[in-house]
């Protein structure tokens, strides 16, 4: 099957893009597990919060930035031979991703506002509260913030497994489009998948 | 096309498994990091089933309790071993809860020695420094699963009423420096009065001066008033709630005071074993004066809401290592979360009043 994509279409992520993915998905998985390790920790809670809420922070400032780079270069097309529910859940999920990105790390925020707690970075670097003193907007942030903590474990989860079906199974350079090298790499990978 | 064909799983069989390792690695990780299997002691454990089944709004520990609120006079004489902006000589806001160390929030005020004071002082810079305090000077055991074992072991057996000896006995072996609260606390006088009674911090923390400097240091909040002790007949006739009726009274008299004494660490001071009071010669700073002024009853109370979390210190105190301080943070945290959905997702009845 010929590969009917544009030719000036992009085979990968532009660099930005790559370099925040990568890093973003290393601090995402760290603050995951130290976001649930302080709920059940005895000895480590008060260390991994004080690394929670900075990183916390860090990683909303790195969407921002990514956001704009995404709505402002184009993205590698997905190619043609993924089937078309396949590449809608795809998308739903990178959308999805990016709206858990935004809003943990915000909800996170809000928690300690409508607590009264100060929202300390690094000791005496607190950020100011976001939302006022209520018990009951705490309980829905915190609990929000919960949920949606787990939502984007599973989602996380999904699109590691999805990716690297098409790293090791597909080899169709959905993979590669993220990852480092040239763009001549994929296309062999292509060629020698059609001349199979 | 993308297929997950036969003919593919078949080829590709080896990468599959390695996918689903991969992917199943994480998600057992991240269940035995949240508690969901496995024997660990978390901050849960020491909750047990009262983080779902519990009068709703409540604290699941020390939940009878009673606002106050007043000023906290700083003298200054701690400035120089803490920057922390507290130290300095100024009047703080203070706002705090006496409460009796039972997990019944309907207990009698007679079915426990433990009475705590909580605070939180709300400095000029906005840093906030909360502290929770209990009128026995160090905790039972080296660690927290020390109290876990301790509660296990003294279980009073269904057949006797009383705790299993050998039980008690393999606990006194595993946690020797257990012995000494037993007996101290067996030889306790009861207090009659959250007004005479001292309350210590009972948890190391280190003072940062502005020069970088540490300082270990335990605290205890020290009354002006004195000492009212109850024998134990005198207790044992007591009204139901005599504690809070006899706070209130007081302090519609006139305030109450009780000096923040600082008891500074030597080196080679067991700083980080809470089982461990350390020398009485040791130099004491007295850092301030805290002057309560009124109580509001809980189910109304600025108090109500608020988690006492010793572990909330502002730039100039620190904690130390002692494990017990650690678990205290995560504990408090579960009870508060509980009681806080409870009480905003409407579920709380008498302890908001309805």
């Amino acid at each position: 099957m010929q590969n009917k994509s544009n030719n000036n279409a992009p085979r990968h992520f532009n660099l930005t893009a790559r370099i925040l993915h990568w890093l973003m998905a290393v601090a995402i998985l760290a603050m995951l597990f130290i976001g649930v390790g302080m709920t059940t920790s005895i000895t480590w809670r008060p260390w991994l919060i004080d690394i929670h809420r900075p990183l916390g922070i860090a990683i909303l400032l790195l969407v921002i930035i990514r956001l704009i780079n995404r709505l402002y270069f184009p993205i590698p097309p997905l190619p043609p031979t993924v089937p078309r529910w396949q590449a809608f859940v795809a998308h739903a999920s990178h959308w999805l991703l990016y709206l858990l990105m935004f809003s943990l790390p915000l909800l996170g925020w809000a928690t300690l506002s409508a607590g009264n707690w100060p929202v300390t970075l690094f000791p005496g670097w607190d950020l100011p509260p976001i939302a006022p003193t209520s018990s009951t907007l705490y309980a829905w942030f915190r609990t929000l913030h919960g949920i949606l903590a787990w939502l984007l474990f599973a989602v996380v989860i999904g699109h590691l497994s999805a990716a690297l079906l098409h790293a090791w199974i597909y080899r169709d350079g959905v993979f590669s489009s993220m990852a480092l090298g040239s763009s001549a790499g994929s296309n062999r990978d292509n060629e020698k998948k059609n001349a199979d | 096309m993308n297929n997950l064909n036969f003919k593919t799983l078949k080829k590709y069989w080896l990468r599959f498994v390695g996918i689903a390792v991969i992917a199943g690695s994480l998600v057992l990780a991240f269940a035995w990091v949240a508690g969901l299997f496995g024997h660990r002691t978390t901050s849960k454990t020491f909750l047990g089933d009262s983080l779902s089944k519990f009068d709703p709004g409540y604290r699941r520990a020390h939940g009878k309790g009673i606002c106050f609120d007043g000023t906290y006079h700083s003298n200054g004489a701690a400035a120089a071993i803490s920057k922390a902006t507290v130290f300095a000589k100024s009047d703080i806001p203070a706002i705090g809860r006496f409460s009796i160390g039972s997990g019944n929030p309907h207990a009698a005020d007679n079915s426990t020695a433990t009475v705590s004071m909580a605070l939180l002082l709300s400095a000029a810079d906005h840093s906030q420094w909360r502290m929770k305090l209990n009128n026995f000077p160090y905790f039972p055991t080296r660690n927290a699963e020390g109290f876990l074992a301790q509660q296990k072991a003294f279980k009073p057996v269904p057949a006797t009423g009383k705790p299993d000896p050998a039980l008690v006995e393999a606990f006194l072996k595993e946690y020797p420096e257990a012995r000494k609260s037993i007996e101290q606390k067996a030889k306790m006088p009861l207090t009659g009065s959250f007004s005479g009674a001292e309350f210590y911090v009972v948890n190391a923390f280190i003072l940062r001066a502005a020069n970088g400097q540490e300082q270990p240091v335990r605290w205890s909040m020290r009354p002006h008033s004195k000492f009212i002790s109850l024998t134990k007949e005198q207790r044992d006739q007591a009204g139901h709630d005599f504690l809070f009726k006899d706070i209130k009274k007081r302090l519609a008299e006139g305030p109450l005071y009780w000096d923040l004494v600082l008891q500074l660490a030597e080196p080679g001071d067991p700083v980080n074993d809470p089982s461990q009071p350390w020398p009485k010669e040791r130099k004491e700073v007295i850092a301030g004066t805290l002057e309560a002024k009124n109580v509001t009853e809980q189910v109304n109370g600025v108090c109500r809401d608020i988690n006492f979390d010793p572990t909330l210190v502002p730039p100039g105190i620190e904690l130390s290592d002692d494990p017990v301080l650690a678990a205290r943070a995560g504990i408090y945290s579960q009870s508060y979360n509980a009681r806080l959905r409870e009480i905003g997702f409407g579920k709380a009845t008498d302890a908001v009043g309805k």
